[in-house]
């Protein structure tokens, strides 16, 4: 089928660039206005998508376009945009999200004197984002990939005032600049190996899809490199720690950037590079393995916080370590899958929550309860998307966690008890934590209230899609759609009802506990921490990773600084010093020397005439 | 022969340097360069008559160098008393013009 609107592809990320660029040059006038304008170009965003869509979804073909950007002698870098069915899923994914968040941020951030500013730095990760996906080669990707985590540190730094903020944004800098690094490298030797120096994602899957062309110990190399810098991204252990921290910037942007897009352009990138993961076996395990691992591990620490926030970034670093590990598996539809729903449902989580806040003033859930009765929409939203992430059918989250859990079960039986031990632990922390916000007795003084409706809307929208975007896949009717569409092979694992009864029983079980504890009372709330106080304190400490990571990095890295700063303040500061006193010392010595006395000039004469002399005749009896 | 001769123009050239270099009083200072000009007469016609190749050239010379300091000394010590109406004094640690 012909394309009609796939080729203007590139326009997506122009219109909030462009009203990025409004917002920087005209922001300071534009209290009132700037909102508007930053909405209007993710809305216009939004438009092109979904008409990209619709016309993928009608079967158009793949279109690719691109430009010479450098030329350097024979050899030329190119930019440009690749339309296929993955990038048009993404694309309404990140353009539906950021639109909801821009509507969402006109009621969130009204009283911010920096108001235009943050609908700025918004447009601006809107466009990155929207270029990360578009982007036909790695080069192009990584520049806007860096681009996303500038405006995460932009974001997360947003309220600078605080010094929590003002930290987490360094760390969430610095800790994915660790993973960044591994891209790079994987960059560079892809750059070395492929034929032509070729970085397009077309030439990768040509060049890996046959074998042989690269030895497989290069193939491991790059794609374990490639998955570092996902792991930084897309917040894996062991470089999650920023994630959580993060969550520091507005509500808002935790749910754009922190939980829908930029965190998932990890599982993106390795989904768009799959070629190579695919034709190295030790790569994909390295990836599965990590995910599952994360999944688990994070899915506990969530557990024991009290924070609404972190315990919801935990529960995205999890959730994020399951597309991880369906993609590890084999199945990127799975991951894809759940990356798709994921984003509906924890951002509708988000924004909830920052509706919760707004309206308590504090973000520990042991202040809150009872909030369900003067909030009603956003406790009945927050309910559906607590209810898609624990995976209760016919949730969206269902579909997706069920279609990974499947691929675990024929791949891995070990994953697959992974998976379903991180779900039971999912369902309890999201049941802990509606029941703990919304059931019990009021306690924050009663004085809640519901959000305006431009914060109510943008959460029924997200609630739909979080009820009804799983149909898209479902095991039985119409197996494998998705996956033929998604990556032109036909279905690969169809779930059973097996998987499906499991998954739905682990769920329920796992918010019939949480019932039990914290509505019925059935079970006390310090059961555990009586019984094993070490436990509750490992959980409540997130397992000592950041006081681990500040002995081993912080603070060896500290002393390194220090003595590198010692050896430039006197090895070579005292050179430099030297080098100018010298020049000083002598000028001095010369100005006394002019003092206008024509007889001193004229010993001068004698002594350099001396010393010429003497020098002269040296030589000879040298 | 030609060593005495030039051992004493060496002699006679130091001490008219010493008193250029140091005496304060600035007619001394000319007399002393005098002095040394003296001993570069000398020398030129020690050459003449007992050097490698000998002839009237360092005469000559001599004369030349003769003539050019006696118009020098004129034109130096009308300096130096125009010096003295202005100044009151010839003493030439009090003439540092040339440090401003």
């Amino acid at each position: 089928m012909d394309t009609v609107f796939s080729q203007y592809a590139w326009l997506v990320p122009v219109f909030p660039l462009a009203a990025f660029l409004i917002l920087t040059a005209f922001g300071r006038g534009m209290k009132r206005s700037g909102p508007l304008v930053a909405t209007i170009g993710s809305f216009a965003a939004l438009v092109l998508s979904a008409l990209i869509l619709f016309e993928h979804m009608n079967g158009a073909d793949e279109y690719n376009d691109s430009f010479t950007w450098i030329g350097i002698g024979g050899y030329s870098l190119t930019a440009g945009f690749d339309v296929t069915n993955l990038t048009a899923l993404m694309l309404i994914v990140v353009s539906l999200v950021a639109f909801l968040v821009n509507v969402y941020s006109i009621g969130y951030m009204k009283d911010d004197e920096r108001i235009a500013v943050f609908f700025g730095y918004v447009a601006l990760f809107t466009f990155s984002m929207l270029g990360l996906v578009l982007a036909d080669n790695l080069l192009t990707l990584y520049i806007f990939w860096e681009l996303v985590g500038v405006c995460s540190f932009l974001l997360i730094g947003f309220w600078y005032q605080k010094p929590e903020a003002k930290a987490a944004a360094k760390k969430a800098f610095i800790v994915t600049r660790v993973g960044d690094v591994g891209l790079l490298i994987a960059l560079l030797l892809l750059f070395w190996y492929m034929p032509d120096h070729d970085l397009s994602f077309a030439a990768i899957e040509n060049v890996f899809g046959q074998s042989g062309l690269i030895t497989e110990g290069i193939t491991t190399l790059i794609a374990i490199l490639i998955f570092v810098g996902a792991v930084g991204k897309s917040g894996q252990f062991p470089l999650h720690v920023w994630l959580p921290d993060a969550m520091e910037g507005p509500t808002p942007i935790s749910a754009l950037i922190h939980a829908a897009t930029m965190v998932a352009a990890g599982v993106f990138l390795v989904a768009r590079t799959f070629p190579i993961f695919e034709a190295s076996q030790a790569a994909l395990d390295t990836v599965a393995y990590v995910g599952a691992f994360t999944a688990i591990f994070a899915a506990s620490i969530a557990i024991a916080q009290n924070d609404i926030k972190r315990i919801l970034a935990y529960s995205t670093v999890s959730q994020l370590g399951y597309m991880m590990m369906a993609i590890g598996l084999g199945s990127v539809t799975a991951g894809m899958f759940h990356l798709f729903t994921h984003a509906f449902f924890k951002a509708l989580l988000f924004l909830g929550a920052g509706s919760v806040i707004h309206a308590a003033h504090t973000q520990d859930i042991r202040e809150m309860g009872g909030l369900g009765k003067s909030m009603k929409t956003t406790a009945w939203t927050f309910a559906i998307g607590a209810l898609a992430l624990a995976g209760i059918p016919p949730l969206s989250g269902f579909w997706s966690k069920d279609a990974i859990l499947a691929e675990a079960l024929h791949a891995n039986p070990a994953l697959f008890a992974v998976g379903i031990a991180a779900a039971l632990l999912t369902a309890f922390y999201m049941s802990r934590l509606f029941f703990l916000v919304f059931a019990g007795k009021p306690k924050a003084g009663g004085a809640a209230h519901e959000s305006p409706a431009v914060m109510t809307v943008p959460l029924i929208v997200l609630a739909v899609f979080a009820v009804f975007a799983g149909f898209v896949e479902m095991p039985f009717a119409g197996a494998g759609r998705l996956g033929e569409w998604l990556t032109g092979h036909a279905a690969e694992h169809e779930g059973t009802a097996l998987v499906m009864l499991v998954s739905t029983a682990v769920g329920l079980l796992g918010i019939y506990l949480g019932w039990l504890i914290y509505v019925k009372g059935a079970i006390p709330r310090d059961a555990v921490t009586k019984r094993a106080p070490w436990l509750t304190r490992l959980l409540e400490r997130k397992y000592y990773i950041d006081e681990i990571y500040h002995a081993v990095f912080t603070v060896s890295l500290r002393a390194i600084g220090r003595s590198l700063d010692a050896f430039d303040r006197h090895v070579v500061g005292g050179a430099v010093r030297l080098a100018g006193g010298a020049a000083v010392w002598t000028g001095r010595a010369a100005t006394r020397m002019q003092n206008g006395q024509l007889q001193s000039y004229g010993l001068y004469v004698v002594i350099g005439l001396v010393i010429l002399v003497a020098a002269i005749a040296g030589r000879r009896f040298w | 022969m030609l060593s005495s001769y030039l051992t004493m123009a060496a002699i006679l050239f130091c001490i008219g340097l010493y008193g250029a270099l140091s005496k304060r009083n600035a007619v001394i200072v000319l007399m002393s360069v005098e002095l040394m000009l003296n001993a570069v007469n000398l020398n030129l016609v020690a050459f003449s008559k007992y050097g490698a190749v000998p002839s009237l050239d360092g005469q000559i010379f001599s004369l030349f160098t003769i003539s050019v300091a006696a118009a020098e000394v004129a034109v130096g010590v009308a300096i130096l008393i125009a010096l003295f109406r202005s100044r009151g004094t010839a003493n030439v640690d009090e003439f540092d013009e040339m440090r401003r």
